[in-house]
């Protein structure tokens, strides 16, 4: 049986968790003295070897992509942290930086440390005041005791950190959006390459990393790798948070061994709430294809997650029971996408709003025999012909549920889903719908 | 807004009309001042200082744009531009209070429509209306990463977490009638948009030790390991691993199409693969150091 594995969470039941009074006295800062003894070099090793990927979705291998960095020829490089956390579902890195925002100071502090940055940037997405203010609080403590600012705890190393808020928008989140964003420009994604760790902030090289990911890194650097690879599996070492949500018994965040299954994940969380069973989940965020009881046992690792046919994404577990309507939950997720499409490139901006019109009237019980090959036909369209990932994301819930669950989307042809599912029985709580959800939601973000 | 003057950079002692009074425009001056040093390249700090224009008009003003215009030595249109690719934005004046129901799926089918239909109702607003006294601007908002929470509802960015229609109903009275409104997670009282504003653009207001660590959806995890006694492995003293792995670094470089990104072209100049030159900037001056002449000549003719 899987245990959880508390790290990054082992604090955050503590009086005051996110002071720096707290942290130190939970053997913070350790990793950082530990890390400024030794050679950038050596430490980007560790982190390479210790196989470490980005917790923010993509799960590209963290040290190596350090190790993209162009020699040093002396000009500036920067580390940005994608703190932009926005993919439907997710939601580790808000309550992380919450409880624990020197857990991120400190990895940001080690990180640019290998790297060579002297200035680091924390990018927020800016609806979330109050870890705004956490963080900022935190970067003012760690400047005064000296883990920030000039000669780091007399290591002849500075750094500077500034914590950006953002003001709105998912696609910031995609780290080339993010850095025009951080630049003061509209955040559009850029062509790649040049790579950031070649040409990022400023045209500089540029690391950008996820809040979890830095987070993870002091961890690695008191333990050493090989005591990070106990966890997890061959190929997606380590721990990580798995949020479950939806309608599960004990919603919450989980902090366990990459690999360990939805299953045990459920007996943890009391499973799915009483009276009712599962009928599908995202194992990561909405752009991740959704699954369905027959993949209760897949473990939740990179690999694995890949070879049933989505992606293990962000560990987002949004969980659904059998009183919720597919076409609901993937006509809401559409608007979502063609809400937050950026406009850049055609296929993502025209096709988000073809499939909404076209899921809108499926919902509402109007859709036309030809509908769900016209979906599948625009998503073909989209996917690997978008800019960037947030075109593939949009397809991926779509095609997914028309896999398993075409029947519904034949019965919008003349039933509306609010008919097959009443919405009522969804709620967490005891309601009198007042009007047809279908017909009062449509086109809402036009 | 127009833009008078030809599309180039102001230059210093060209100033647009502010609207502001002298004392407001040195206070406004002084703030974004600080807020520019923060960054190496003064553009940046456009985003906060949008930020700072709401806290002191309540929205982004024709003024306001002007002023941010001015300071960073871009023209208003580019300043418009920004501003109106950004939700948090506002384009109007915004009631003392945003208050946003979550409507993305999972918060929407877990309740957030039927708390967001009750709010319509009680308020008589819509999405980005707001109430004939000034006081709430409601919103539809999306994915607010508290899915653990869910039905959530955001009030001037705090959290407020598993709400019903009720409850929900409760919060907004009480912000209506001026009382003091505590969010579940967060400082001990919602402040005002302004002052909200204010803190995005990162002033801090003496509210970061309020409120708790955490939530109990945040904690579950954490409180089971501890009831079943599981931990991590013990850190083996201080140690700091084995040796470097090393190879394989060219082997694993993002491909287009796989991990790292999609849609990516494969390398066709020297400024795709050489640091210090953006495609989009061939020859600014500001763009960082360029590492060879011959590179950026390449970029500049593309």
């Amino acid at each position: 049986m899987t245990t959880l594995t508390p790290v990054l969470t082992d604090t955050w039941d503590a009086e005051r968790s996110w002071t720096l009074a707290t942290y130190l006295d939970h053997g913070g800062y350790r990793g950082l003295r530990t890390a400024l003894a030794q050679q950038p070099a050596d430490l980007v090793n560790l982190v390479k070897d210790s196989g470490l990927r980005g917790r923010g979705g993509a799960g590209f291998p963290t040290g190596m992509k350090w190790s993209f960095l162009p020699a040093p020829d002396g000009g500036p490089r920067y580390l940005v942290v994608n703190a932009d956390e926005s993919e439907p579902g997710t939601c580790k890195d808000i309550p992380l930086m919450m409880a624990s925002p020197q857990h991120l100071i400190e990895g940001v502090a080690i990180t640019s440390y290998a790297i060579g940055c002297h200035h680091a940037f924390i990018y927020l997405r800016g609806e979330v005041v109050h870890v705004y203010r956490r963080l900022l609080r935190a970067v003012e403590e760690a400047y005064a005791a000296g883990y920030l600012g000039k000669n780091i705890l007399g290591s002849g190393y500075d750094l500077d950190v500034t914590v950006h808020a953002g003001a709105g928008a998912y696609i910031c989140g995609e780290e080339t959006a993010l850095l025009d964003s951080l630049e003061g420009l509209r955040g559009q994604p850029r062509l790649k390459p040049p790579f950031p760790a070649v040409a990022g902030l400023y045209a500089r090289p540029t690391v950008v990393n996820n809040v979890e990911s830095i987070a993870s890194v002091p961890s690695i650097v008191v333990g050493g790798s090989d005591w990070f690879k106990t966890m997890g599996t061959e190929r997606s070492a380590g721990f990580g948070l798995f949020s479950l949500s939806g309608h599960v018994a004990r919603p919450g965040q989980y902090e366990a061994p990459l690999g360990i299954t939805l299953r045990e994940l459920l007996d943890m969380a009391g499973g799915i709430r009483e009276g009712h069973e599962l009928k599908f989940w995202t194992p990561g965020g909405s752009s991740t294809p959704i699954f369905t009881a027959e993949h209760l046992d897949v473990p939740l690792d990179y690999e694995s997650v890949g070879a049933a046919g989505s992606m293990l994404g962000t560990r987002a577990l949004q969980i659904f029971d059998e009183t919720t309507s597919v076409v609901r939950a993937v006509t809401r997720w559409t608007e979502f996408y063609k809400h937050e499409s950026c406009g850049k490139c055609t296929p993502c901006r025209e096709g988000t709003y073809w499939l909404t019109q076209v899921l809108q009237r499926l919902e509402a019980g109007r859709g036309t025999p030809e509908d769900i090959d016209l979906l599948l036909d625009l998503c073909d369209n989209i996917l690997g012909r978008a800019f960037c990932a947030l075109g593939d994301g949009a397809t991926s819930p779509i095609t997914s549920a028309i896999t398993y669950f075409r029947e519904e989307f034949e019965a919008g042809t003349h039933t509306p889903a609010d008919v097959l599912f009443p919405p009522e029985r969804s709620s967490l709580f005891h309601y009198t719908p007042r009007r047809s959800a279908a017909g009062a939601l449509a086109g809402v973000h036009a | 807004m127009s833009v008078e003057h030809a599309p180039v950079s102001r230059q210093p002692g060209d100033r647009h009309r502010t609207g502001y009074d002298e004392a407001t425009r040195a206070r406004l001056a002084a703030d974004a001042a600080q807020i520019v040093a923060r960054y190496p390249q003064q553009r940046s700090a456009l985003l906060p200082m949008l930020h700072l224009v709401q806290a002191e008009d309540g929205y982004v003003s024709p003024r306001g744009i002007a002023f941010c215009a001015q300071t960073l030595g871009l023209t208003t249109a580019e300043v418009s531009a920004v501003a109106t690719f950004y939700t948090q934005y506002k384009r109007h004046p915004n009631g003392t209070y945003t208050v946003g129901v979550c409507t993305n799926t999972l918060c929407a089918v877990m309740g957030g429509d039927a708390i967001w239909e009750e709010l319509s109702d009680h308020l008589g607003v819509g999405h980005d209306e707001t109430t004939e006294d000034g006081a709430i601007t409601l919103e539809r908002v999306e994915c607010n990463a508290a899915c653990d929470y869910a039905p959530v509802m955001m009030v001037n960015w705090e959290f407020f977490d598993n709400q019903t229609p009720q409850s929900a109903t409760a919060v907004v009275d009480d912000l209506r009638a001026g009382k003091p409104v505590r969010p579940t997670r967060g400082a001990d009282q919602v402040v005002t948009f302004r002052e909200m504003s204010r803190v995005l653009a990162g002033f801090l207001d003496g509210r970061a030790d309020e409120g708790p660590g955490a939530g109990p959806a945040t904690l579950r995890g954490v409180e089971l390991a501890r009831q079943q006694g599981w931990t991590a492995p013990a850190y083996p003293g201080d140690a700091t691993g084995g040796t470097a792995a090393g190879a394989g670094a060219a082997a694993s470089r993002p491909q287009p199409g796989a991990e790292q990104s999609s849609a990516e072209r494969t390398p066709t100049t020297p400024a795709d693969s050489t640091p210090g030159q953006r495609p989009d900037t061939p020859s600014s001056p500001s763009a960082g150091g360029s590492s060879s002449d011959s590179s950026s000549q390449k970029a500049k003719e593309e």
